[in-house]
């Protein structure tokens, strides 16, 4: 049954080789056939699901080695797979959300000339991703790492026409890149301290490694899942990243690429759990970035980056969760599928909405839509009781969760963690409230107004078949959009409740990950109360703001707070300030030293040698008998000091 | 007599044709200088063997004129050539390799 | 000479005074080696030397290499450094002025001041040991040399054979001068003297009126100047031409003479009638 594994990743890969080689003639079916391989991947894990859960928990572990990749000596890689509950789960999140996503995108790109490369991209990014949670190694799923990377920049770039989605793609290249780096730093270091890079050899060995190697492991794998999956500091991205088409936000920057770094530190979780240290910055950058986000997503106008900050902060609590320990490694896996489907399922919806509205992402410029594209509201509604924790709703359970096994850490750490995931969630319901009013509800506040064209160009094709002053006509989306959103949606309202009822989806994944009951000083109920509390109060904020008075088409100048969250928070200044001005004095400096110091010194050098051997030239006057009386002269010489020294 | 006058007469020809290989300009007497030094050197070789009562200095003598005789031969198509292409015999002509 | 009697430190009283006369001559020689003029005289000065040399290689009982560098130093390699003085000639550079400055100043400090360290060296040397070459040359000098040359020194004596051949070789190769394009015909010379336009006839002959045919006097033009052209270049570049153009006139004035004291008059005062070439010698 392990032979099914590698046709698993092979089917995308096809069609991206298919789809990319091509060419034009592939058009007309080209998006189908990446359809086809998505949803072929998707059944090949869906039997190697079923095959799975007819064995004993035991034995759920599938490998299939392919062939010796790299033997040089003591360093040897192979290409082998590895597919156990946690590689399961992914499997199916991605193959299974990906392939709706396709669907949805045959519809989305209808009048995109170049939908047959969206496809191949598409399928390129499956490969890449299966590669990644498959690989039996971290040099194979560096490999997967990268190949993510290169669809996400590939994807985030896909008009590159417009300046600012090429410079988001090469913005999100670069800031992955320094997350790429501390994944190769983490291999080389765990080549070196235990001789191998494969999860077997690495993994159960980590009592014979000092705590100090693996806390830089740690830090390092830490650097890594930063960088992809947008925690702070390499955060700046995913804003950016929305440049690219709706699809591509749902799948890689929502559901699926953004949370390798959280499957990254959970696959890693021994090393985690042998270096507390690691741990702890983990947690702490979770609930750093959560708050981050959901600051970042309260303050955003455009539907697309707001919803961006918000998955910013829910992968901030699935990375406290994870660095929590054996406490929290089935919730945030647990948090990472259920928020795979309703954030997918919001940003499709989002999708929906700006396809009906001439490629508007504007929420000011939303309102009252509920009327006009009733599945799209009803199924991003779904989406939005789900994330808000509405009970009931996958989000409740699994975000409930993460802030019991954050109280349950202990001591002080637990009550901030615990208080930070809940201050979290009170924000959370307020901006997603926000986002759901302003969109939805209210006045129409489309009508009677251009589109902004001129100033942000929308370039979305559609945005062609519509005068670019035109007032928009809302309406809903082809079936072909709003069938992959009823199925998220479903999966968003029942996700939870079926992982959670009987602890399924804890005894699934328990043999992989472990798990452990903290101690909570809070009772299960308590917290769900307090969630509950933080829900309604942040909701109550939203529809006060919201709800109640009309929304201004402009946005109000705000508090320091709103203007700087607006910028999200400073981080681009932040970086640019340090790093890049930084840098710049940094290289300036050294230019200078270089020029005077380094330069001045060989240039001395070179110059004291130049005007010396133009004295010494002179001797050189080309004349054999000046040069024999040199000679006569040395050979008197050497008389002379053989005689002194025969004196001597 | 000390027969190590031989020795200050070989060290008195070396100097000679030594200096004579350092101001004269015709090639050939600056050759036929060269082979007096060598010549002198002979001496002392030969003045050497004697004292020493063996014949490895005649040995290395008459070597050196072998050798001699070798780099006469050289030297001497050197010459033959250089004059061939300078029309002049003098070593201070041959002084192109110079800034 | 037999060295086995002699004493320890000294040689005979015979050898002394050969010694300091034919020494004096060597050093005479070496001396004109250096100083004289012509490259000729250079030779025959180092020849002389090279054989007062062979004397005392004989005197100190080196009998082989005494009649060697009289036959092959003085014979052979002299013959060929007068060879090569004939082949190249003497030109007019070939002056003893200095050209170089203060060449001849370091030169000489240099000699005298390694002079002086040899001498000095010589003299601190402690050269105690004399056994002469009676019993080495017991067997012969040759024999004694041979069984060296073939048995300790062989593999010197092969590569020196070696070098022989080498330095012949590379003589051969540094004198000969291979064609690279066609030889001019005789029509294409003359075509090209004449697009040159000099000396379209052949060269004038040397000798006047047919009295002086001698290689080594120029032919006069018709005004009595001596044209140099008619003159081997070689001997031009020597400067052995001479120069006979008073000499008509001298003849005339010698048969007015004779004239006068045939015919007893007295005729205008004579003047010496010595040939310039004499006059100059």
């Amino acid at each position: 049954m392990e032979n099914l594994i590698a046709p698993l990743i092979a089917a995308p890969l096809l069609g991206a080789a298919v789809l990319l080689v091509g060419g034009r003639r592939l058009d007309r079916v080209g998006h189908w056939i990446g359809t086809l391989l998505s949803t072929a991947s998707f059944v090949f894990g869906l039997i190697l699901f079923a095959d799975l859960l007819g064995k004993g928990a035991e034995h759920r572990t599938l490998t299939q080695h392919l062939w010796t990749w790299i033997p040089v000596g003591g360093f040897q890689a192979d290409v082998t797979f590895r597919l156990d509950q946690l590689s399961m789960t992914f499997v199916l999140l991605i193959t299974g959300v990906g392939s709706l996503i396709h669907l949805y995108s045959v519809g989305y790109m209808e009048h995109d000339e170049r939908r047959r490369r969206f496809f191949g991209y598409l399928n390129l990014f499956l490969a890449a991703m299966l590669l990644l949670v498959l690989a039996d190694n971290y040099l194979l799923l560096y490999v997967g790492w990268e190949g993510v990377g290169l669809a996400s920049y590939l994807l985030i770039g896909f008009w590159q026409h417009k300046p600012s989605a090429a410079t988001a793609a090469k913005k999100a290249f670069l800031v992955n890149r320094v997350g790429d780096m501390g994944l190769s730093i983490a291999i080389m270091l765990m080549f070196t301290t235990f001789g191998s890079f494969a999860f077997g050899p690495v993994l159960s060995h980590t009592g014979d490694a000092s705590e100090g190697k693996l806390t830089a492991i740690g830090l390092m794998l830490l650097l890594a899942a930063c960088g992809k999956s947008a925690q702070v500091p390499l955060q700046s991205w995913l804003g950016d990243a929305m440049e690219g088409p709706t699809p591509v936000s749902a799948l890689i920057h929502a559901a699926t690429m953004v949370t390798a770094g959280v499957y990254l530190i959970v696959r890693s979780g021994a090393v985690f759990n042998a270096a507390p240290d690691a741990q702890l910055a983990v947690t702490v950058v979770g609930a750093v970035t959560l708050l981050f986000g959901a600051i970042v997503g309260c303050a955003k106008d455009d539907i697309k980056k707001a919803l961006a900050g918000s998955t910013m902060s829910q992968i901030g609590y699935m990375v406290l969760a994870a660095g929590l320990g054996p406490i929290g490694y089935v919730f945030a896996i647990m948090h990472l599928v259920t928020h795979g489907f309703f954030k997918a399922g919001l940003f499709l919806g989002a999708g929906s909405v700006m396809h009906g509205m001439n490629d508007e992402v504007d929420m000011r410029r939303y309102g009252g839509l509920r009327k006009y594209m009733p599945v799209t509201f009803i199924t991003f509604g779904l989406g939005y009781l789900a994330i808000i924790g509405f009970p009931g709703l996958s989000g409740f359970f699994s975000k409930d969760k993460i802030i019991e096994a954050a109280f349950a850490k202990g001591g002080t750490e637990g009550w901030i963690l615990g208080g930070a995931a809940l201050l979290g969630a009170a924000i959370t319901a307020f901006y997603m409230t926000r986002v759901m009013l302003m969109t939805f509800f209210g006045e129409e506040r489309w009508r009677n107004q251009p589109t902004r064209s001129p100033g942000a160009p929308s370039a979305e094709p559609a945005a062609e078949t519509h005068g670019e002053h035109a007032e928009p006509h809302p309406h809903e989306s082809p079936k072909v959009m709003t069938i992959p959103m009823i199925v998220l949606a479903v999966g968003s309202v029942f996700g939870g409740a079926f992982f959670s009822i009987g602890d399924r989806f804890l005894h699934w994944l328990e043999p992989v990950t472990g798990h452990s009951e903290g101690d909570s000083p809070l009772s299960a109920a308590a917290v769900t109360g307090a969630t509950m509390v933080c829900l309604v109060i942040g909701v109550a904020i939203a529809w006060a703001q919201y709800g109640r008075k009309p929304v201004p088409a402009v946005a109000p100048r705000g508090s320091l707070l709103t203007r700087a969250a607006r910028r999200d928070l400073l981080q681009d200044d932040f970086n640019h300030v340090v790093l890049v001005r930084g840098g710049e004095h940094l290289t300036r400096s050294l230019v200078y030293v270089d020029h005077t110091l380094v330069d001045g010194v060989v240039n001395g050098t070179a110059a004291g040698f130049g005007g010396l051997s133009g004295r010494l030239r002179r001797l050189q006057n080309g004349f054999a008998r000046s040069y024999a009386v040199s000679m006569f002269g040395g050979a008197a010489l050497l008389v002379a000091a053989t005689l002194l020294m025969r004196a001597v | 007599m000390n027969p190590v006058n031989y020795l200050y007469l070989a060290a008195l020809l070396f100097t000679i044709g030594a200096t004579g290989v350092l101001i004269r300009r015709n090639a050939i007497v600056l050759f036929m200088c060269v082979e007096l030094m060598l010549n002198a050197c002979n001496l002392a070789f030969v003045t050497f063997s004697r004292m020493h009562g063996n014949l490895d200095g005649q040995i290395i003598a008459f070597f050196t004129m072998v050798v001699a005789a070798a780099e006469v031969v050289v030297g001497l198509a050197i010459i033959v050539s250089l004059f061939r292409t300078r029309h002049s015999a003098s070593v201070d002509d041959a002084s192109l390799m110079k800034l | 000479m037999n060295a086995t009697h002699l004493a320890a430190y000294t040689t005979s009283t015979g050898e002394a005074f050969q010694f300091w006369v034919l020494g004096t001559i060597a050093v005479i020689g070496a001396l004109c080696t250096v100083f004289m003029k012509k490259a000729v005289h250079s030779a025959l000065c180092l020849a002389g030397t090279m054989i007062v040399l062979a004397i005392f290689y004989l005197a100190n009982g080196a009998y082989f290499l005494g009649i060697v560098q009289v036959v092959v130093y003085t014979g052979a390699i002299m013959m060929l450094f007068l060879f090569v003085v004939m082949l190249v000639g003497v030109t007019a550079a070939d002056s003893l002025k200095e050209t170089i400055k203060g060449q001849r100043w370091l030169a000489l400090l240099c000699g005298v001041g390694f002079g002086v360290l040899l001498f000095a060296g010589i003299g601190n040397a402690s050269l105690k040991e004399f056994n002469g070459t009676g019993q080495a040359n017991a067997n012969g000098n040759v024999e004694g040399l041979a069984s060296l040359i073939f048995t300790k020194y062989v593999f010197a004596f092969e590569i020196t054979g070696a070098l022989l051949i080498t330095a012949a070789v590379g003589a051969m190769v540094l004198t000969h001068r291979e064609r690279t394009e066609r030889a001019k015909t005789q029509r294409e010379l003359s075509e090209q003297r004449v697009r040159e336009g000099k000396h379209l006839p052949p060269l004038p002959a040397p000798g006047v009126y047919a009295r002086h045919n001698a290689v080594d006097i120029a032919g006069l033009l018709p005004d009595g100047t001596p044209s140099e052209l008619t003159v081997n270049k070689t001997l031009r570049e020597r400067g052995q031409i001479r120069d006979v153009s008073t000499e008509a006139l001298n003849d005339l004035r010698a048969l007015e003479q004779r004239a006068e004291e045939r015919l007893e008059r007295t005729a205008i005062q004579p003047e010496t009638f010595k040939r310039p070439e004499e006059a100059s010698k």
